[in-house]
């Protein structure tokens, strides 16, 4: 596996004696050439972990390697420096993650530029391959981001990230803003990118039916913990945990019959506080099905058929 | 029998430093009693500028409604002065938008917020009006409406404001809730009980909802008839399944096309859609998709398809395509599910 993590944590102090658990305790491996994709409601943690696995974050506690090499819990700048050649992250506003003073040029060319070992001109060379690969035309590199769309934004972000020639790479839901039409230019570069390099990818994202197409695996999400780990289709057509069974039932299908035919039942109220929470299941309190035990204790990763699942239904 | 809502040629102008952006370009379709009518398109095609030049909430200037009419249980409500505007917009016309954060007043109280509806269009007194928001927000499934009643938008989650949205644009019992991207803003699992609550209140209240959204597994969920619109203009109308099962349009079938389904085959490759929509500081003259459309003809180029009937005449499905005509060459290849169209 390309990279691995156990008991992953990532705490935020809020206000005096309150801790924010973002994420609490994730362990998860990724195998070399996959996409994982995350998915998760608002507020699981997904994007603070892959801020943490990438060192954007120092994480509270736990471990996490890169090709079997421990990471440290906070890079410093030379770990940045030295990291950031392998891992790259491309992000979800395509609006606020390109310095609007910058060219093209600059933006996706920095990466190189700050690793000192190419000349001007080569960075532009790579600049302008890297531009015609992810379907924009290399005579763009010398305008500013202002100057394009949103899917236009985000495939300069894919091309900054990937001029460094990275083997992994964070994907913080990158489809989420853009239109229906131009999310499928998006996946498919990713798609392409992957097969043709090797790549591996963290696909973070809410839409669980692009995530189930994109992704070889699927971890879901809930309050800082992961519930459920399995192959992509594995999981969307035979979720083991309550809460993945009622998250892809609430999940609408473009096809008007199959949406007439559904036994249609919400999952009820709302994702609850990540601050200060204690023992037990962290989805009890919506639960269809948790007992005492639920509330109490916390469950362990159970193997049930493929899938790694989080409940004591399954104990 | 007529239309509760009849839309007819509404064209809706912007003066920019640009030059005249023609956002909505000769836009008809109407909504029946207890029906929900779904606008789809992408970004900047002009669905929202519809219903907001319906309600009168386009702000003019730079807006202009360039012509066109729109007649609500027969009566006129397009450029009527102010005072009547307002004697119907809330009460025969509800809306709810796509962030509830930004739309109510974070200096109020969500009851407050309510009330004020009430007080202004039926004139009763601030008790009598609060205890009726408090039932309103028993109605749309707030628990402990009571407290939740004094407390400010800021003290609501994302979901519970757009139930106490819902609420207030229900006070006066609209025939007609217009919902503009209702529950992009919310996660699956909260925008399955907006949509859920949508639907037992239609049935409850007995209204007509126009729903704009950008995600056809919304409209497959909700819609009864679907209006598709593209660079300003209605491409395609039709009952949901005539959209999903006989697209008509090229622009339809490539939305289709375009997401991941989960029946079926998983490895068939999305089909992005080329190229980006026509500028709308300068309409092309003739068809909109024309420069993405894979079937595009060279009449396309030059003239503008009207609205023509797809299929049998008995149907309301119709679409703004060449290929509709009758001396159009075979359209057989336009649209068949799991198959890539050329080009």
């Amino acid at each position: 596996m390309l990279v691995k993590t156990r008991d992953l944590a990532k705490h935020f102090q809020v206000g005096v004696g309150q801790t924010l658990h973002a994420v609490d305790g994730i362990s998860l491996e990724i195998n070399e050439n996959e996409i994982l994709g995350l998915v998760g409601e608002s507020g699981s943690g997904k994007s603070t972990f892959g801020k943490a696995l990438t060192g954007l974050l120092p994480r509270t506690s736990g471990e996490a390697w890169f090709r079997g090499e421990p990471l440290p819990a906070k890079f410093s700048a030379q770990d940045h420096l030295k990291y950031s050649k392998e891992m790259q992250m491309i992000f979800q506003d395509p609006y606020s993650s390109l310095n609007p003073r910058m060219t093209i040029l600059d933006v996706i060319g920095e990466g190189l530029f700050v690793q000192g070992q190419h000349t001007r001109p080569q960075i532009r060379d790579q600049v302008a391959y890297w531009l015609e690969r992810v379907g924009l035309s290399a005579d763009h590199m010398s305008r500013y981001p202002h100057e394009f769309s949103g899917g236009q934004r985000q495939r300069i972000g894919i091309a900054r990230a990937m001029i460094i020639e990275p083997r992994f790479v964070v994907c913080d839901e990158p489809i989420s803003a853009l239109d229906v039409s131009v999310q499928a230019q998006v996946i498919n570069l990713l798609n392409d990118l992957k097969q043709s390099l090797g790549l591996t990818l963290l696909f973070i994202a809410h839409d669980l039916s692009m995530v189930r197409y994109v992704s070889d695996r699927m971890a879901v999400m809930y309050l800082g913990r992961l519930v459920e780990t399995g192959t992509a289709d594995e999981v969307f057509f035979n979720p083991k945990h309550p809460y993945t069974q009622l998250l892809i039932e609430a999940n609408p299908e473009p096809d008007p019959q199959i949406e007439r035919d559904r036994a249609f039942v919400p999952i009820r109220g709302e994702i609850t506080s990540p601050i200060n929470v204690g023992e037990g299941c962290r989805f009890a309190d919506r639960c269809p099905v948790a007992t005492s035990r639920c509330r109490s204790e916390t469950p362990r990763d159970i193997l049930v058929d493929e899938q790694i699942v989080a409940c004591h239904n399954y104990d | 029998m007529s239309h509760l809502l009849e839309v007819n040629d509404l064209a809706v102008e912007f003066a920019t430093y640009g030059g005249n952006v023609k956002a909505v370009r000769s836009v008809s379709f109407h909504v029946d009693e207890g029906e929900t009518l779904a606008i789809v398109g992408e970004s900047g095609c002009g669905k929202s500028v519809t219903v907001q030049s319906l309600m009168g909430i386009i702000p003019m200037p730079p807006g202009k409604i360039t012509g066109g009419s729109a007649r609500l249980k027969d009566k006129e409500i397009l450029g009527l002065p102010p005072r009547e505007a307002n004697r119907f917009r809330g009460v025969e016309i509800g809306m709810i938008f796509q962030d509830p954060m930004t739309s109510l007043n974070p200096t109020m109280t969500i009851g407050d917020q309510i009330a004020e509806t009430l007080r202004v269009h039926r004139g009763i007194s601030r008790q009598t009006a609060f205890k009726r928001a408090i039932e309103l927000l028993e109605k749309t499934r707030i628990p402990e409406a009571q407290k939740r009643a004094r407390q400010y938008p800021f003290e609501f989650s994302g979901g519970m404001l757009q139930r106490a949205m819902i609420a207030q644009s229900l006070a006066c019992n609209p025939s007609i809730l217009i919902a503009d991207e209702p529950t992009t803003a919310l996660d699956v699992t909260i925008q399955a009980q907006i949509l859920e609550l949508m639907m037992e209140l239609q049935r409850t209240e007995n209204m007509s909802i126009i729903l704009i959204t950008h995600d056809l597994a919304i409209v497959a969920r909700m819609a009864t008839r679907v209006a598709v619109m593209y660079a300003g203009q209605i491409v395609e109308t039709g009952t949901v399944d005539e959209i999903f099962y006989q697209s008509a349009h090229p622009y339809t079938a490539g939305l289709r096309q375009a997401m991941p389904s989960n029946v079926g085959d998983k490895n068939k490759q999305l089909t992005p859609i080329l190229g980006s929509p026509p500028d709308l500081f300068d309409p092309p003259k003739g068809c909109g998709y024309c420069a993405r459309c894979p079937q595009a003809m060279n009449v396309c180029l030059s003239r503008l398809p009207p609205a023509m009937a797809v299929g049998d005449n008995d149907s309301e499905h119709t679409a703004r395509c060449w290929l509709q005509h009758p001396d159009a060459p075979d359209t057989q290849a336009v649209y068949q599910p799991g198959k890539q169209h050329a080009g």
